[in-house]
């Protein structure tokens, strides 16, 4: 076989693949719309406020509850020592005065 | 039409060949070339996905919360400032929360304690089956009962529900019983009447729900405190409005409102964030290592087969189908192999690689599997980030050497 018919071979296969993993993600969320439901109804339910994302301190296990000072929540030149706090950004400015 | 296209393709043939011969120095460009995409591409559906499901999940969350700031810091909301709250024109309901922290020392890691409220939704299948309640508890109610079947009365006395993440760790379940140090030093055995399901983990992993009088008396908490208090306002564009008075009637408080807890999560994993600019230019980095060595120059060896090829009759814009090609093969497969690694990298493997970085010290990290939420503005934003600046950065150098006269092409072998 030619190469340039390998090239086409090999990009219309991968072109397939990346179609049918866009179908998985169109049927998955279709599929999982009962479980956002129940996930948003136990969010209403229990009036919780945060994804259950870093468990390892408080102010990022609740980010959207969490102190306004808390990189310095340990005494005042404390820098931020927590892994999953280089990955969230500080509260945004609270609209609400 | 057809001569084109065979014309076409033999210029594909050639270039194929030609970066065949340089065999390693190809496959290296595209392993790494693949790797970057990938990198982006898995950031790009990993944060966009824990976006729109935070977005989604969390329209239900209290539209108000009123915390207690002393000396800057959260405190124990006064049960007394609710009647003040109450007297607010556009509130609608008050409710106390009582949740907190509790360190378990055992496998070092922190639940999060929580009376439940009384349950809001009236759809049956929303509240149902969330809760999987042991068959042998004469308590217990059949499964297909709301989730809580105590109606806000919480769990009894003396028991608890917990959520997957730490029936996972604890290797605990149903009839286990959990102990606890309260305030007063006091061991105290809770029983598990039930597990909040594992599909819910991304928001109850870490929770642990048991009755007001348990949590009082764990905590040492008086009766005339609370953690803080959800506010329902009547008309929800007053929500903004109900705060501020609240702010001014209560200078203590902090007011955080819903559209703030939704923003919170609209900027997680924000490119400012630390890690994700260190991952993010790294990829670039090494992108624009990329583009420069192409768009510095081409090397010796390339410049003379130029030369060789017009000098046996190809004509400039024929080299530049050729580089363009040469550019295509290499970046269109890069392209499709680092998005396609991505997206099961995401959706199928629970973002593997991101996985250490992601549980940073916590014990425990929650088993969730994203919905994947991909669309073509993804892909398209991918693709001209990627593809098209390196299909432009080989087709540059090329028109400059492809313009020059063959015979100096060959004969400037050496620099």
């Amino acid at each position: 076989m030619r190469q340039s018919s390998w090239f086409f071979f090999g990009i219309t296969a991968e072109a397939i693949v990346l179609s049918l993993l866009l179908l998985h993600a169109a049927s998955s969320e279709n599929a999982q719309q009962s479980s956002l439901a129940q996930k948003a109804a136990l969010v209403k339910n229990l009036r919780l406020t945060d994804l259950c994302l870093f468990t390892e301190a408080r102010y990022t296990r609740h980010l959207s509850q969490a102190d306004l000072n808390t990189a310095f929540q340990d005494h005042p030149l404390s820098l931020e020592h927590f892994p999953s706090g280089s990955f969230t950004q500080p509260n945004l400015p609270n609209e609400a005065p | 039409m057809n001569s084109w296209i065979e014309k076409q393709r033999y210029i594909i043939d050639f270039t194929i060949s030609s970066l065949l011969r340089r065999k390693v120095k190809n496959i290296g460009l595209l392993a790494l070339y693949t790797l970057i995409v990938f990198i982006l591409a898995s950031t790009m559906f990993f944060t966009y996905s824990i976006k729109k499901e935070a977005r989604l999940i969390l329209q239900g969350s209290p539209e108000i919360v009123v915390q207690k700031i002393v000396a800057g810091r959260h405190d124990l909301f006064p049960v007394a400032y609710i009647d003040d709250i109450k007297g607010i024109r556009g509130v609608a309901d008050v409710e106390p929360r009582l949740w907190g922290y509790y360190y378990d020392s055992l496998v070092q890691a922190n639940y999060t304690v929580m009376v439940p409220s009384r349950q809001i939704a009236n759809s049956p299948s929303d509240a149902r089956t969330t809760v999987v309640i042991d068959p042998n508890d004469p308590h217990a109610a059949d499964v297909n009962k709301p989730m809580y079947e105590y109606d806000g009365a919480a769990p009894e006395a003396g028991t608890i529900v917990i959520g997957n993440g730490v029936a996972r760790m604890r290797e605990i379940g149903v009839g286990d019983y959990m102990p606890f140090m309260a305030a007063d030093g006091e061991i105290m055995n809770l029983k598990v009447v039930g597990t909040l399901s594992a599909e819910s983990e991304l928001v109850s992993s870490d929770l642990m729900l048991l009755n007001d009088e348990d949590y009082r008396k764990l905590f040492g908490i008086d009766k005339q405190l609370v953690t803080d208090v959800v506010v329902s306002v009547k008309n929800p564009s007053e929500i903004s409005t109900v705060a501020s008075k609240i702010k001014k009637k209560l200078h203590d408080s902090r007011p955080i409102i819903r559209d703030e807890i939704l923003r919170t999560y609209d900027s997680i994993f924000n490119w400012r964030g630390g890690m994700m600019i260190v991952v993010f230019s790294a990829a670039v980095l090494a992108f624009v290592i990329f583009a420069w060595d192409k768009a510095s120059g081409l090397s010796a060896g390339e410049r003379r087969e130029i030369g060789i090829l017009k000098a046996v009759g190809w004509e400039t814009s024929d080299v530049i189908q050729m580089k363009f090609w040469e550019g295509t093969v290499v970046s269109l497969t890069a392209y499709f192999s680092g998005v396609i690694l991505a997206y099961i990298h995401v959706f199928f493997t629970g973002s593997a690689v991101f996985e250490p970085a992601l549980k940073g010290w916590s014990a425990l990290y929650p088993n969730f599997a994203l919905t994947p939420f991909v669309n073509a503005e993804q892909l398209t934003t991918l693709f001209f980030l990627t593809v098209v600046p390196y299909t432009v950065a080989t087709i540059v150098p090329t028109w400059r050497a492809a313009t020059i006269d063959p015979d100096s092409a060959m004969r400037h072998t050496g620099e």
